[in-house]
């Protein structure tokens, strides 16, 4: 008798909505953090379309707080998989528009970004945006469609939300609106590991343990980086960590962890106790709706 | 492990909320910061324990207005299956959002409050679920602490629930006493209910075997996207991509390409570039035919033992959606999988009573959440499949051509 494996599952669903995007796009882009989720996209989008070549280009939002090691990682993935990179620089918009950066002791340019976002869409004209979203991660996110239709603000409106029915995806859209695609918004952080696994794909080390340098503060795991403001009395501690989500060195969390390889992290996500977002998001601890905000405003 | 998507239908007055809150609760699927969160806004209000109900809180909208605003997706595990789970508003307002999350699903749990009994909105939900053909029902009968875990009460509501299904299409019915609150025969057995002797609410979810619903036995391809590298080596390569909605494809099958009605064979099989012998119903393949022809989005690749309708015309039962109401006449475009033709509602055969069933005379415009047998005229001829032979090949939606929503469910008669 057949009997789909839940991944198989999944990874066709994804495939889907991905050669789908190509279909009903003119000009889409896949939106690329550097991060496992949109490593996977990556992974998804090459086999949608082998023997093929993936049609999208990748584009990346530097906020110009990055990883090295994430760095070196997107540019050896575009190399491999021969794709073409846009790389949309958060520190020219500052300067282009004159922006006030967030201050304290961990200046983010989270929020800055959707500044940046805004304008690389516009300048390549692109007319969908795939991205590594999951709806479990986070409540504003649960209520997304996998087609989610922006004004030309790049404006997220929850309460007009094209109604998605069966597997129908309606990307029609006019001029200056584009789509945002979330291919794998049915995927948890588990599924996302036990693919991992199961395809063996590559991941920037930092997703697996390494020692650090960090800063403890507010009860989280700040890797120590130019960016941040150390004051004499901070706390730096040296620590086995890793990365659940890599973002830039500003808005992502270390977890203590031992987990070498993608199978521990498995066995660690199954007896942890706190969520993703929760454990490593600086961002979204400052309200209660940040991400809602974020999202209505043009964010991913 | 495998993967079951379900509905739960139900106002926030029936305990939906708490229901869902529930079942993530007991299977362990409720992370530390979540429930600190809810500990937190939860002293705030002045209350001793955890409200599971604000687990699925969503929205700030929402929280200031208190209500469910859309479908919002839940997911989680057990060592047995991977759970997806749709949360529907139960407002009258919002029969949109409950078929959008019902057509995914392969199984509902309608709500029923112990101490109401059968409601306008139960009903409504149950026509929603026969309509759509869901496969599996649960009626779950909540609040049982409320009238002393009463046999009797049960009973009375199985009895007129199932006298009132009978005029429906609804096939597998599951009635299970439950009380999400305190938690009894959502996950754990209850000791306040020894009369009652079946499964527990998610032991029948996982139990529910949905493989028996995949259809195997007629092949159904439709062409999504073509793949052609135009590279040195794979000069020749024509690919088309897409998902098989029914049935299985094999390597030499002898198919039909429609509307065409061109004949040709399948050279290969591949997924993500390596061959398979055979391909199976949601799997996304790329098939490669032995005859150079002419294949483009939409088109479907079948066989002749099995071929759907081809027709430049359909009966459909359709909801609609929008604000606007729909008009006698209007043109639109109907999307049917990764087809879109310009299409024209050419008559209103009748309007169906959401609440009974009953079949009334509509007056020229189909309001947002009423629902009508139409006749659907089409540009070019349609591939498709009658909805209760088919689901798969049996819907569509329709978008408004001026604005682009989607302002129709679709289903063929």
């Amino acid at each position: 008798m057949y009997k789909p494996d839940f991944l198989d599952l999944l990874e066709s669903e994804s495939i889907y909505i991905l050669r789908e995007t190509a279909a009903q796009f003119e000009r889409p882009a896949l939106l690329f953090s550097g991060g496992k989720d949109s490593i996977t996209l990556v992974h998804l989008a090459v086999k949608a379309f082998a023997p093929g070549k993936v049609p999208f280009k990748l584009v990346h939002i530097d906020t110009g707080h990055n990883f090295p090691e994430a760095m070196a990682f997107r540019d050896e993935l575009v190399k491999r998989y021969h794709l073409e990179l846009i790389v949309g620089y958060v520190e020219n918009t500052i300067k282009e528009k004159g922006l006030k950066e967030q201050g304290g002791k961990i200046p983010s340019r989270n929020w800055l970004q959707t500044y940046t976002l805004l304008d690389v869409i516009e300048q390549n004209e692109f007319d969908a945006c795939i991205g590594g979203g999951r709806r479990d991660e986070e409540k504003a996110r649960a209520k997304e469609r996998i087609f989610s239709v922006r004004n030309e603000f790049g404006e997220w409106d929850p309460k007009l939300q094209r109604p998605e029915l069966w597997n129908i995806l309606n990307g029609k859209i006019h001029k200056g609106e584009n789509v945002r695609v979330f291919p794998i918004s049915n995927w948890t952080e588990l599924d996302v590991w036990q693919y991992i696994k199961r395809e063996q794909i590559e991941l920037p080390a930092l997703y697996y343990a390494h020692e650090r340098d960090l800063l403890v503060y507010q009860n989280q795991l700040i890797a120590v980086s130019p960016f941040i403001r150390i004051d004499e009395h901070d706390k730096i501690v040296r620590k086995r960590v890793r990365y659940r989500t890599v973002g830039d060195m500003t808005c992502t969390a270390a977890v203590e962890s031992e987990a070498q390889t993608p199978d521990d992290v498995i066995q660690e996500i199954l007896t942890t106790r706190i969520s993703e977002r929760g454990a490593t998001r600086i961002d979204d601890k400052q309200t209660e709706a940040a991400m809602e905000d974020r999202k209505k405003a043009g964010y991913f | 492990m495998n993967l079951l998507r379900f509905i739960t239908a139900g106002s926030v007055d029936d305990g939906k909320s708490t229901l869902i809150g529930r079942l993530l609760y007991d299977t362990q699927n409720i992370h530390h910061d979540q429930l600190e969160v809810l500990r937190k806004k939860h002293q705030g209000n002045g209350h001793a324990d955890v409200d599971l109900a604000l687990l699925t809180d969503g929205l700030r909208d929402e929280r200031e207005q208190g209500i469910t605003i859309d479908v919002a997706y839940r997911y989680f595990s057990t060592e047995n299956r991977k759970y997806i789970l749709a949360d529907a508003p139960g407002h009258i307002q919002y029969t949109r959002n409950m078929i959008t999350g019902a057509s995914h699903v392969d199984l509902i749990i309608i709500l029923i409050d112990a101490r109401n009994g059968i409601t306008e909105q139960t009903r409504r939900h149950s026509i929603i679920a026969s309509m759509l053909r869901i496969p599996h029902l649960i009626v779950a009968v909540n609040k049982m602490d409320l009238v002393d875990y009463s046999e009797t009460v049960f009973n009375e509501i199985k009895q007129a629930y199932d006298a009132f299904a009978r005029q429906l299409e609804l096939k597998d019915i599951t009635y299970v006493p439950v009380s999400a609150l305190k938690g009894d025969n959502i996950v754990n057995k209850s000791e306040r209910m020894p009369w009652y002797k079946e499964n527990t609410l998610l032991q029948y979810l996982e139990q529910v075997k949905v493989e028996d619903d995949f259809d195997l036995d007629t092949p159904r391809f439709q062409v999504q996207y073509i793949i052609r590298p135009q590279s040195d080596e794979l000069h020749d390569y024509r690919g088309y991509a897409g998902v098989i909605s029914s049935g299985v494809f094999r390597t030499h099958d002898e198919v039909l390409v429609l509307p065409h009605h061109i004949t040709t064979r399948i050279q290969s099989i591949e997924i993500a570039g390596k061959q398979v012998p055979e391909a199976y119903p949601q799997q996304s393949v790329t098939i490669l035919t032995t005859d150079d022809i002419d294949i483009s989005r939409g088109d479907w690749i079948v066989k002749k033992e099995a071929v759907p309708q081809i027709e430049k015309h359909a009966s459909a039962t359709i909801c609609w959606l929008d604000d606007k109401p729909l008009r006698s006449g209007q043109k639109l475009l109907i999307q049917h999988g990764t087809k879109r033709v310009r299409a024209a509602v050419s008559a209103f055969h009748y309007k169906i009573d959401i609440n009974n069933l009953s079949r009334t005379t509509p007056e020229g415009e189909l309001k947002k959440n009423e629902i009508a047998s139409v006749e659907l005229r089409f540009a070019t001829p349609l591939v498709f499949d009658r909805y209760k032979e088919r689901k798969k090949t049996g819907a569509a939606i329709l978008i408004d051509e001026n604005t682009n929503n989607t302002v129709a469910s679709v289903i063929f008669e």
